[in-house]
């Protein structure tokens, strides 16, 4: 076992890291909200929609991109099993 | 009465149309153009059946009642998806590699193949299911109610419509569901139907949202203006619930039957789950987008009182778009139909593999092994499950009434099925999970929820005494459905979700660290876990038990005739076979086992195999490889194993084939030798004679006879010798014209015996025949295929050992070929030569009975012109031939 791998592979394992982060990021995105509640300054429905739908908006496109980049890589690269 | 008249027009021909694509993308798939129907498009869409009638209508009026909490609902498996790195994947290729077919049967599977687990889930399906149908039909109802009403028609039963759509719903599912008995394959015709309700339902979502927005609201400013003036206009979600309803609607996404049926058993490779992982997010987003403007335009256009659960039919029609009234009823149709007609397979399959089957199997034990098609039972089955489970969702509706109690049953019924994530996510990730915990984890939960949530729902007094909710059953305060433990104050959803699936997860993880899986627990434990690492499978059935025959039985009757002979005689040639029956291996038991269970259900499949097989085994290398907590190196070095012994079996073929050549090559090299001895002797004896005849003089007449005698047999016997060599170099080379008459195996039979015994000179060999059988007629050169049998039943007469001979000659009918076997009770061909007395020049001894060896060469070509095949049946207590005939003989023609 080598203890550095290839710059391949190392870049589609960091994507999978990216991939795997992005869940959590997106829950921390969507628990702001729960910041929002407190009784000194309402926050009014149509910021709160726009920052939801944004994220999820946001979120979409990164796993799109993220997925295509995956896939880009395993046809090039060697095929590594995470 | 026209709009009414219209709507109903247009719903038929709507359902026509799905009829229409089932039926189309099935016979598509028949034909092998399933390309499209597997798209990962195709799959993202069939995973719509997340959204409900109950999210169609029921998203909008929560937003008039709650704000933007109905959101979490999308936004939990939004997020599900999104993360499929972290379990959806796996999760898939479990599925895909185990061959599961439903939620209970993951975790009957999983945990040591137990039934009793897979009933447990079966149950919580039904009954958190029931309700979710109902449901359903309740939306229609009410939808086609609010088009009755705009016409000022009176529906005089309400109940007419559900019962319909149920009827209907059932017809199309029975149809289009139970096509195939094996689940994994893809229900084409129902997920394309699905995908294209998918696209109806977002479409009129959409249709009605921009109305709303650009052509009610003035646009994307006017309509966030008149958000925010509207009695939503604050954020004021309460901070529990927006987690709860979260998290809650992820767990729910996974465990639902329904939805483990799209997700998971219809999939069928990666490139779906890659594309749904962002593109059902943005699904979920489209569906949700509108939502507010609709439930915010409504409040303010409709009177007050309205049922804001039908805005998104009643907006358009108070403003007089008929047409996209029509269009958003369609919507919310769908949504209602598929999300039936997926529950309703998953479940039946559930019901009809985990209780009907396991009954069935009870009662007719003894005939097991019984011939009989039981492909029949189990799709019957199946059929009438469908049909009960739709009767209990209507059941449930004409009980219930169909009022505003049936509106909060979505997200009970997501908190009693998301009771079997702790088992599902343990199982696959954690190899401690055992039955035991497992059953805990389950049963607490389940207990839990009925009791807190559940029963609770049907109001106060109904179920559960009214005193129960005052101060607790019997006066015990902590046992208050609404505040167990004395800890008050809790939203009741969230409450019950909490204790529930706290207590659930505490049961199972106490329960399996303190019991002791069984062996077979621990080898599904590590497959299910290690799924990505270890594709191999485990072994577990013992060798030596399990007849051959009766497995072949069996499989009939459940994979039907041909599959199964296939899939037998695939695996006999596998193991280097010929014919039907490959050898019981333990391995061969695990792929009968696995194909068994895609039809039956993994705890079916495997007490079926154990009232054959008697009992399962696990081998000490199958322990060794759990019992050690370092398994997955030694599953790594057992794979190494696995690839060293696939090497050394390739180079024991390939040894094995070597010596055939040097064994052939040296027997070449003898027969020269031979042949050149056979022609030599007998032209020795020819000269020499002859040479006395023309030189010795005085000769009598009698020695004169003689002399001339001897020469005429050796030159006869030569003859014999370069006919055979002719014979057999005409038939290789395919010169042979094939005299084609009809006639029956016994007439040919009866010619072979005759000329061999007239031949026969040793002990008279005694040949039993079953006259019966043999009257099989044959369109065949039966000239040539007399030459065959004479052959065989000569070398019998010339080799048969044994003291008082014997020559059995058997027949049998296969489907395709006819079958004549020859076993004498003599001492058999030695193992070492049984490859190689059908070549040339091949004698199993030397000149034990003369002859040339080329006898059973040209028997070989002969019966391969005729279109058979003749083949050493070893392990038959002498030697046996086998001459395999195909009964369709014209082809040999």
């Amino acid at each position: 076992m080598p203890l550095f791998v290839e710059r391949q592979t190392y870049r589609r394992r960091r994507l999978v890291d990216a991939a795997r982060a992005l869940p959590v990021l997106g829950l921390m995105l969507w628990w702001v909200p729960l910041l929002w509640s407190l009784p000194e300054e309402p926050m009014p429905a149509s910021t709160a929609l726009i920052y939801i739908f944004l994220v999820w908006a946001g979120l979409v496109a990164a796993a799109g991109l993220l997925i295509y980049a995956l896939q880009a890589k395993r046809n090039r690269g060697p095929e590594d099993a995470p | 009465m026209t709009t009414i008249n219209a709507l109903a027009a247009i719903s038929v021909a709507y359902v026509l149309l799905l009829f229409a694509v089932a039926f189309f993308a099935e016979r598509a798939a028949q034909r092998g153009n399933a390309g499209i129907l597997r798209a990962p498009i195709i799959y993202t869409l069939s995973l719509s059946i997340y959204c409900t009638a109950w999210t169609f209508y029921g998203a909008v009026g929560s937003a008039a009642r709650n704000g933007l909490e109905y959101m979490t609902i999308y936004l939990g498996p939004s997020l599900v998806l999104i993360g499929w790195w972290w379990g959806l994947r796996k999760l898939v290729r479990i599925g895909r590699s185990q061959r599961i077919t439903s939620i209970a049967d993951l975790i009957s599977s999983r945990y040591g193949k137990s039934n009793l687990l897979g009933v447990g889930v079966t149950l919580l399906a039904v009954v958190g299911t029931t309700p979710y149908i109902a449901l359903q039909l309740q939306s229609v109802t009410l939808s086609v109610e609010v088009f009755a009403q705009a016409d000022a028609v009176n529906l005089h039963n309400k109940q007419f419509t559900a019962f319909w759509v149920a009827v209907g719903l059932s017809a199309f599912t029975v149809i289009f569901g139970t096509r195939n008995l094996d689940t994994n394959e893809r229900h084409h015709g129902v997920v394309m139907a699905i995908a294209l309700e998918a696209i109806v339902k977002l479409a009129a979502l959409l249709a009605v949202g921009t109305f709303v927005v650009w052509g009610m609201s003035g646009g994307i400013s006017g309509t966030l203006e008149r958000i925010d003036q509207s009695s939503l206009g604050l954020w004021e979600v309460q901070g529990g619930r927006w987690v709860g309803l979260m998290m809650l609607s992820s767990a729910a996404f996974l465990c639902l039957p329904r939805m483990f049926q799209v997700l998971v058993v219809e999939n069928d490779n990666d490139p779906q789950l890659r594309m749904a992982a962002w593109a059902f997010p943005l699904y979920l987003m489209l569906m949700s987008l509108f939502i507010v403007p609709i439930a915010v335009v409504g409040l303010d256009v409709l009177p007050a009182g309205s049922n804001p659960d039908l805005f998104v039919l009643t907006v358009p029609l108070s403003q007089g778009q008929n047409g996209l009234a029509v269009l958003s009823f369609l919507g919310g149709f769908s949504s209602a139909t598929s999300m039936v007609i997926v529950a309703a397979i998953a479940l039946s399959t559930m019901v009809s593999n985990h209780i009907v089957m396991p009954i069935w199997l009870r009662f007719s034990a003894t005939t097991a092994s019984v011939s009989g098609d039981v492909r029949q039972v189990v799709l019957l089955s199946r059929r009438l499950s469908i049909a009960g489970v739709l009767l209990l969702g209507y059941l449930y509706y004409a009980m219930s009434g169909g009022g505003e109690a049936l509106a909060t049953i979505g997200l009970v019924s997501f908190t009693g099925v998301a009771q079997v994530l702790p088992a599902l996510l343990g199982g696959i990730f954690w190899r401690g999970a055992t039955r035991t915990g497992a059953l805990a984890g389950l049963t607490a939960g389940f207990g839990i929820w009925l009791y807190t949530l559940y029963l609770p729902s049907f109001g106060p007094g109904v179920v559960l005494p009214e005193s129960f909710f005052v101060d607790g059953p019997l006066g015990v305060s902590w046992l208050h459905p609404h505040a167990l433990f004395g800890i008050e104050g809790l939203d009741p959803l969230l409450h019950a979700v909490l204790w529930s699936l706290s207590l659930n997860t505490v049961a199972f993880f106490a329960a399996s660290l303190m019991s002791f899986p069984s062996p077979l627990e621990r080898l599904q434990g590590a497959q299910f876990v290690n799924v990505q690492q270890a594709p191999g499978s485990a072994r577990g059935w013992s060798q030596g038990a399990a007849q051959a025959e009766d497995l072949m039985v069996m499989s009939q009757r459940i994979l039907g005739a041909t599959e199964a002979q296939a899939l037998f005689q695939r695996a006999a040639q596998d193991q280097g076979l010929a014919g039907y029956l490959p050898e019981p291996t333990p391995a061969f038991l695990q792929v009968l086992e696995r194909e068994l269970s895609g039809s039956v259900g993994a705890a079916t499949a495997h007490a079926m195999l154990g009232q054959i097989v008697g009992g399962m085994a696990v081998s000490v290398e199958d322990l060794m490889a759990v019992a050690d907590e370092t398994a997955q190196m030694m599953e790594y070095s057992a794979r190494l194993e696995e690839q060293s012994a696939e090497l050394s079996r390739t180079a024991a073929q390939l040894r094995a084939a070597n010596d055939k050549l040097t064994r052939l090559s040296v027997q070449k090299d003898a027969f020269l030798s031979q042949i050149s001895h056979e022609l030599r002797t007998p032209m020795t004896s020819i000269r020499a004679f002859s040479e006395i005849l023309r030189d010795t003089d005085g000769l009598t007449g009698e020695e004169r006879n003689k002399y001339s005698s001897i020469i005429h047999d050796e030159a006869i016997r030569l003859t014999r010798l370069l006919d055979d060599l002719l014979d057999l170099s005409v038939l290789e080379n395919g010169q042979v014209s094939l005299n084609i008459v009809q006639g029956t195996l016994r007439e040919v039979l009866d010619r072979a015996q005759a000329a061999a015994s007239a031949n026969e000179n040793g002990p008279a060999l005694d040949i039993q025949r079953d006259l019966t059988r043999e009257s099989v007629v044959l369109f065949t050169d039966t000239e040539r295929l007399s030459q065959v049998f004479i052959n065989l039943i000569s070398n019998a007469g010339k080799y048969c050992d044994a003291a008082q001979p014997r020559l059995e000659i058997r027949v049998q009918k296969t489907d395709k070929d006819l079958l004549v076997d020859f076993i004498d009770n003599g001492s058999g061909v030695a193992p070492d030569a049984q490859d190689v007395i059908f070549e040339k020049f091949s004698r199993v001894s030397d000149q034990k009975a003369g002859g040339a060896g080329l006898g059973l060469a040209i028997c070989r070509q002969i019966t391969a012109r005729l279109g058979g095949e003749i083949s050493y049946l070893p392990g038959q207590g002498g030697a046996a031939f086998r001459v395999q005939l195909p009964l369709s003989m014209t082809r040999a023609a």
